[in-house]
């Protein structure tokens, strides 16, 4: 028997906010343990929440940005638990009045586009961090994550398979980095997702039982998580046993999900309004200006650069994923107005380096206007293709000027004809046979001398000048 | 001249003025008072011994100060900075705030000079100030009696002349109550006219700090120091505050008076009713104009209470666990290092037997499937009483009623009959759900010398319209005037 799967995800972004949700705490990544807390995120008794306006506002927009509905009453729940990294033992979140509902999000299947469903996007704060030690028999906890503002993102069981599951996400994310409210980074947790999974017998209507998946810690954790939770459902299925409905555990080491805590061990969250705050009731000028202000979204722009600038679909894909890199295109573009050029320097030898290294574009010095002057230095024929892919490489890794290292590394092309001259007198009295060849009209012969030259004169000449000369002298 | 200690702040106030007295010489009167009396009565958790002179010294350059040089004495679930803050509980023993309530700052401000902390009900949880881990506070008038509460130690401390005022908090009748069982004046502002930041939450939406004083006046010059905006708390209006001893006027001609039917029913105390008739006759001899009206939901706000209060109650308290401060249970099973038996262990030992019984009870209202049947349909309640109210206001400028149904009774005549208990609050409570402020001051006493009190509700941020009728009342009566023997 076929059977489909459906997935929904759950997804938590940290907003970039200065300080945390409820109090004026710094937000920043990598303190020392407990050093950025005060009485309000360590939950002391007698302290009371003060929203942060800055991230409903950031809510707000990543909400519009994803086409999703901004409730005109939006209010905060308490969420109940247990735990030691919640140090009031509930959470403040939203319930039934999320700031924002009904959105969409399209991502690519193959070659089509595929409409993914939002239940809701709301606002809430981050728990603090266990560190259970390796050994020994007590665990520390780390509340400078605790009150971090969190935006949760949940998507209708509108997902098909693991890949599409993965390609939301990536899509997801470059719309948030797009829209600058965070910094996404999976390893410092500003990104995290959770996952719900079922499957059922193609053709059925009804959703089979679910299992939430968590604990995946980058997107192919999830697509990995998600084929093996798929495949361990229907194997049941196809034995004739049923699916339990428990929340599971991703364990990359294993490569596989187990057991975290069945339907009956599933917490009663025992929701109820904060009567600490007061509800939201959002600006409509506030709403109206967040939409005039938002910025091109991935697609749109990915479009817009396949009209302008006549770039491939597969060309404008590859930059129009990263806000920055299509930046730097078009930043890029206007110095130098040669767009196909641009693009293969850009998604070819660039990403090419920043790949091999590890690094991305925030990473390196290199801007849109170094890679103008090393464009212009070989439109003007001062270097040859080779000497400015080695230039690129060196301008990356040392963060100097390329027009700087040609001056200190005498980089610049021969174009001199009279030296080429003799570097082409010099290869052709040593190379007798080639040239009888290449007058007998065998043209690779052109090919290899010119070879001989560029090795002559250390790979600076002007290979275009090298061509001529050759030419001039052998007919 | 009197003793110091038995002054009010307006009289403290006028001899500074003329350099009569320092803040040393009634610091010193009121610390010699409790060391005389508080033995018997056990109103204070905490005397703040070590402190008064460092305190007499930072309040040098605050002559100015509204409060300038009066001892104050603090319910024990308000923060103060370093200063032990308790609630009555074992499971905050030892526990010292890192920082201060916002009342506390402005106390401070003003030049107050605090005394020490007073004695409550576990949490705030209960009328008779019994579920202390301290034990139970006496009633100056009667040391058989509770003083009622929660608030009862404040009341009981400014009732004994243990400090000239008191800060208490008021959830469901903790201010007013006391202070009627004690004689003394007790104020529930407005929700949202004080700052509730450091005051450690019971139930959050009916939660307000106010004064407990020997008269109106005192009521009015406090007022004035604690009520206002803070952005510290969301909840707290950004109303300015009047200065309310301009409402300290001898004049109630006009004013008209509401007197619902739904509280002079069976169950009243027979004294402390005719002390609350006798009360309104004296108004309408002095002009206002007092009429009969209904409050009909009144009767199902006990009820509402008792489902919306301990439903907070139990997201409130969730946070005393043991992991971080407070009370850590070595129990047996603690000890093997369970996260969940450290929790129970902790929970078990650390709260008494009403703190549980409140928390059960709010864990099971606000339950997936009861949520609906109990929660949602006490506010809806919660929003019926209101309306009551809202409509007598529109024709009348307050509404009178007694503030307890009984004078104070027997320590531990209740303790076990948790719904007796409840019902002591009666009057009180449908002031807290509709958020409206209200006045509690002595209207007479029982032939066994017990004192009652009247109460009277304003609209919301009618502060001064309490104050004006009160204060009339009082400047035609002398019940204020009556101490206890100790």
């Amino acid at each position: 028997m076929d059977y489909e799967i459906v997935i929904g995800l759950e997804v938590h972004i940290h907003l970039n906010t200065a300080s945390k949700m409820f109090c004026g705490c710094s937000t920043k990544f990598g303190g020392q343990p407990n050093t950025q807390t005060c009485p309000v995120c360590l939950g002391l008794p007698g302290v009371l929440p003060v929203i942060n306006e800055k991230a409903v506002v950031l809510a707000i927009k990543t909400a519009l940005a994803l086409n999703c509905k901004i409730a005109r009453f939006t209010k905060f729940d308490r969420k109940h638990y247990f735990y030691p990294d919640l140090p009031k033992n509930f959470q403040i979140s939203q319930y039934d009045k999320p700031l924002s509902y009904e959105g969409f999000l399209e991502i690519d299947v193959g070659s089509s586009v595929k409409k993914i469903g939002l239940t809701r996007i709301h606002l809430e704060e981050d728990a603090g961090k266990l560190i259970h030690r390796e050994h020994g028999d007590s665990s520390m906890v780390d509340y400078n994550r605790t009150g971090i503002p969190l935006l949760e993102v949940v998507t209708e069981p509108d997902l098909r398979s693991p890949q599409e599951a993965y390609e939301f996400l990536v899509t997801l994310k470059n719309s948030v980095e797009y829209l600058d409210v965070s910094d996404c980074n999976m390893e410092e947790g500003s990104l995290r997702c959770d996952a719900n999974i079922s499957v059922r017998p193609l053709g059925q209507k009804t959703l089979g039982v679910k299992t939430e998946i968590k604990n995946m810690n980058s997107f192919k954790a999830v697509r990995l998580a998600l084929e093996y939770e798929s495949g361990r459902q229907i194997g049941l299925l196809g034995e004739g046993k049923e699916i339990v409905q428990e929340t599971r555990l991703w364990d990359g080491a294993l490569q596989a999900t187990s057991s975290m805590r069945s339907k009956e061990e599933a917490h009663d969250y025992r929701y109820f309004p904060e009567p600490d705050l007061l509800p939201i009731v959002p600006d409509e000028m506030l709403i109206e200006e967040t939409m005039r202000g938002l910025p091109e979204m991935p697609r749109r722009r990915r479009q817009r650069l396949i009209e302008i600038y006549e770039l491939s679909e597969y060309d404008a894909s590859i930059l129009a994923r990263e806000k920055k890199l299509a930046d730097f295109f078009e930043e890029t573009v206007r110095e130098v107005n040669k767009p196909k050029i641009v693009v293969n320097w850009i998604t070819g030898d660039l990403l090419g380096i920043l790949n091999e290294k590890g690094l991305s574009l925030g990473d390196i010095c290199f801007g849109p206007g170094d890679l103008a002057q090393i464009l212009t230095m070989i439109g003007d024929g001062t270097l040859s293709g080779k000497q400015a892919k080695e230039l690129l490489k060196e301008a990356v890794e040392t963060k100097k000027r390329p027009a700087d290292i040609v001056k200190q590394k005498g980089l610049s092309q021969i174009t001199d004809e009279a030296a080429i001259e003799g570097a082409v007198d010099k290869v052709l009295s040593m190379n007798q046979k080639a040239a009888g060849d290449f007058k007998a009209g065998k043209e690779a012969a052109l090919a290899f001398l010119v070879g001989q030259v560029m090795k002559e004169t250390k790979g600076k000449a002007s290979p275009a000048i090298v061509n001529q000369t050759l030419r001039k002298r052998l007919i | 001249m009197d003793e110091l200690y038995s002054l009010t702040c307006g009289q403290i106030r006028k001899l500074y003025n003329s350099n009569k007295v320092s803040p040393a010489e009634v610091a010193e009167s009121v610390l010699k008072r409790i060391d005389a009396v508080d033995g018997k009565i056990g109103a204070l958790v905490n005397v703040n011994k070590d402190s008064i002179k460092s305190q007499l010294l930072s309040i040098k350059d605050k002559k100015n100060g509204a409060f300038y040089g009066i001892p104050v004495v603090i319910k024990d679930n308000i923060c103060v900075k370093g200063e032990g803050t308790t609630c009555a509980s074992l499971i905050l023993k030892d526990f010292r705030p890192p920082y201060s309530a916002t009342v506390i700052e402005r106390l401070r401000q003003e030049g107050a000079v605090l005394i020490g902390k007073a004695n409550m009900d576990e949490f705030a949880f209960g009328s008779s100030c019994e579920t202390s881990c301290y034990g139970p506070t006496k009633n100056p008038w009667d040391l058989n009696r509770i003083p009622g509460g929660s608030s009862g130690g404040s009341a009981a401390s400014v009732c004994a002349d243990e400090t000239i005022a008191a800060l208490g908090s008021d959830t469901g009748g903790s201010i007013r109550q006391p202070a009627s069982l004690c004689g003394v004046v007790g104020l529930k502002p407005t929700y949202g006219r004080v700052s509730r930041y450091g005051l450690i939450a019971f139930a959050s939406s009916l939660d307000q700090i106010g004064p407990i004083t020997k008269n109106i006046e005192d009521a009015a010059i406090l007022m004035n120091v604690i009520a206002g905006y803070d952005p510290k708390d969301s909840t707290s209006a950004k109303i300015p505050v009047p200065d309310y001893t301009k409402s300290l006027v001898n004049d109630v001609k006009g004013l008209k008076i509401g007197i619902p039917k739904e509280y002079f029913v069976e169950g009243l105390d027979r004294e402390v009713e005719a002390a609350v008739k006798e009360a309104i006759k004296k108004l309408e001899s002095l002009g206002a104009r007092c009429d009969e009206v209904s409050l009909p939901h009144t009767r199902y706000a006990v009820s509402a209470y008792y489902i919306i209060a301990p439903a907070e109650a139990s997201s409130n308290l969730a946070r005393f666990d043991g992991v971080r401060y407070g009370l850590r249970s070595r129990g047996p099973k603690a000890a093997n290092q369970h996260l969940i038996d450290m929790y129970k262990e902790t929970r078990a030992e650390g709260f008494g037997n009403e703190a549980k019984r409140r928390i059960i009870l709010g864990t099971y209202v606000l339950s997936s499937g009861y949520y609906d049947a109990y929660y949602l349909k006490a506010l809806k309640v919660r929003t019926k009483i209101k309306e009551d109210l809202d409509n007598v206001f529109k024709e009348f400028d307050c509404v009178l009623t007694p503030t307890s149904p009984t004078p104070a009774f027997k320590i531990g005549e209740k303790l076990n009959d948790p719904l007796s208990m409840y019902l002591s609050d009666i009057f009180t409570i449908p002031v807290n759900l509709a958020g409206i402020p209200a006045i509690s001051m002595p209207c007479g006493f029982t032939a066994g010398g017990l004192p009652a009190g009247l109460q009277l509700m304003a609209k919301p941020f009618g502060e001064e319209t309490l104050f004006k009728v009160a204060y009339t009342y009082e400047q035609n009566t002398q019940w204020h005037k009556r101490k206890p023997r100790l």
